[in-house]
């Protein structure tokens, strides 16, 4: 895979990049019927704490600058609650959009420094590739020590009142078939690589 | 007694922990067999989404491939994983390529998909399969007088409202009045909490989570509840650090819907765990 230049350089190879993930959303063709009306950014719950709103996303990328969104924090600002897209008049499924592009930003690695979202993600991933199940205390763990090592002092009142009533764990669980998960991720890879 | 396989998604091994034990409680005595899924995985979950989305759908597919073999709707207590196995299922049935690919890659542990299996939320279940008199039946304590918020959240709202409208849907409302407590109107009762936001942005979700609390109150909410684990949690561990940050003085419980069902079936803490909230629940508990 070609390294991706952020900034402008390289914004047709990533749109080549979105389109060819967009196609598997189904009716995906009607992202080309936005109307820029910006109901999605009316809508969205975070919108007032993004650095592009939800409506430039489809404008960005019409103009060949998804480098600029990437480098933004606005995809990791979307909890993906699907209010834009009941709301849309064009059909647009902006979240899938949302969650295209994070998987674009972590792939070619082009979130800002800094940027927490993409850590909990990655750390969920593995935690998830490792037991089979989410190992919630371990998730938070590796999310602090890789963010903000002193954030995790400020959760541990909070930790401790779950831990009370049993309800963190500290050790992780496991399923029984781990081996089956990871051919089947293996395959998934070999397929995609072809 | 109906059959369901059921997937009681992570979070219910430990932070939701109460949410499993109150819908095993709840379900059996409506009925309603949960018999868990043999060796369950992550269902791909929205963090795991935003990594890669095809390897999270790979996850809901060997999900769904295990549930088919049972042949029973596959019934989950928590929203997220509702959203995420519908999500594939719907995807591989539109999608070509992606079946093919998810396909190939089942293979390789000699698991399949065809595409037969119906995810259901235990809400959906609960309200459409064992419905109102079914629920009355059972009825041992009325709800008299409890004013609560019914909280949908995002989840099972949308994006294709499993109970029609997407942003004002009413089953929880129903089956609450079912059990006489007195459901309360608040325009929020389809916002995000937040999610995962919570850990990654707090500043930015403790705002969303205010303007839910804020809302219930308003509207003389003097509980919440739930259908999803990590909506439970967000709107109940927080609470604290929101007073402290907004001048707030929230101190409202948060249940989750079964187990406030359960209350009004006359069942205890043994069945409901109502020791696992974290918010102050027993004034409303020792009611009734």
């Amino acid at each position: 895979m070609a390294k991706i230049e952020p900034f402008g350089k390289d914004g047709a190879a990533l749109n080549q990049l979105f389109l060819e993930e967009l196609r598997y959303v189904p009716e995906w063709e009607k992202v080309k019927t936005c109307i820029q009306c910006g109901t999605c950014t009316a809508s969205c719950p975070t919108s007032w704490a993004m650095d592009y709103r939800p409506r430039e996303i489809i404008g960005l990328f019409r103009a060949g600058m998804l480098d600029r969104v990437l480098r933004s924090n606005t995809v990791w600002m979307c909890a993906s609650c699907y209010h834009c897209v009941v709301r849309c008049p064009s059909g647009i499924k902006l979240s899938d959009i949302m969650y295209i592009l994070r998987s674009m930003g972590i792939k070619h690695g082009l979130f800002r420094r800094g940027e927490t979202l993409p850590v909990l993600a990655q750390a969920f991933a593995g935690v998830v590739d490792r037991y089979g199940r989410v190992a919630e205390s371990e998730l938070l763990a590796r999310f602090y020590l890789g963010t903000n090592p002193l954030g995790l002092g400020k959760q541990v009142p909070l930790g401790l009142r779950l831990l009370r009533r049993g309800r963190m764990l500290l050790l992780p669980k496991r399923i029984r078939q781990r081996r089956d998960l990871h051919k089947i991720m293996a395959e998934l890879e070999r397929g995609e690589r072809e | 007694m109906k059959d369901y396989s059921y997937y009681p998604g992570c979070s219910a091994e430990a932070s939701g922990k109460a949410y499993d034990i109150s819908a095993r409680s709840v379900s059996q005595a409506l009925g309603v067999n949960l018999v868990e899924l043999q060796d369950w995985n992550c269902c791909g979950a929205t963090a795991y989404m935003s990594v890669q989305e095809k390897r999270a759908m790979a996850l809901s597919a060997r999900n769904l491939a295990l549930a088919e073999k049972d042949g029973r709707d596959l019934v989950t207590i928590c929203s997220g994983c509702f959203s995420v196995l519908s999500k594939t299922h719907q995807y591989m049935a539109a999608n070509e390529d992606l079946a093919r690919e998810l396909t190939r890659a089942l293979r390789a542990a000699d698991l399949e998909y065809r595409g037969t299996v119906r995810v259901r939320h235990l809400l959906d279940v609960l309200v459409n399969d064992v419905g109102e008199s079914t629920v009355r039946e059972r009825l041992k304590k009325e709800l008299t007088g409890l004013k609560v918020a019914a909280y949908y959240g995002c989840q099972i709202s949308r994006p294709k409202g499993m109970f029609g409208h997407p942003e004002f849907p009413t089953p929880l409302d129903d089956l609450l009045s079912w059990v006489a407590a007195e459901p309360v109107w608040y325009p929020l009762k389809t916002k995000c909490c937040g999610g995962m936001l919570m850990t990654a942005q707090p500043d930015v979700c403790e705002r969303l989570v205010e303007r839910l609390l804020s809302s219930a109150v308003e509207a003389g909410a003097q509980c919440l509840v739930t259908a999803c684990p990590l909506c439970q949690i967000n709107l109940e561990a927080y609470q604290r650090r929101i007073n402290k940050r907004f001048g707030t003085r929230f101190d409202l419980p948060i249940f989750y819907f079964t187990q406030i069902l359960g209350l009004a079936f006359g069942m205890g803490e043994k069945e409901l765990r109502f020791s696992d909230n974290l918010t102050q629940s027993e004034a409303i508990v020792a009611r009734y």
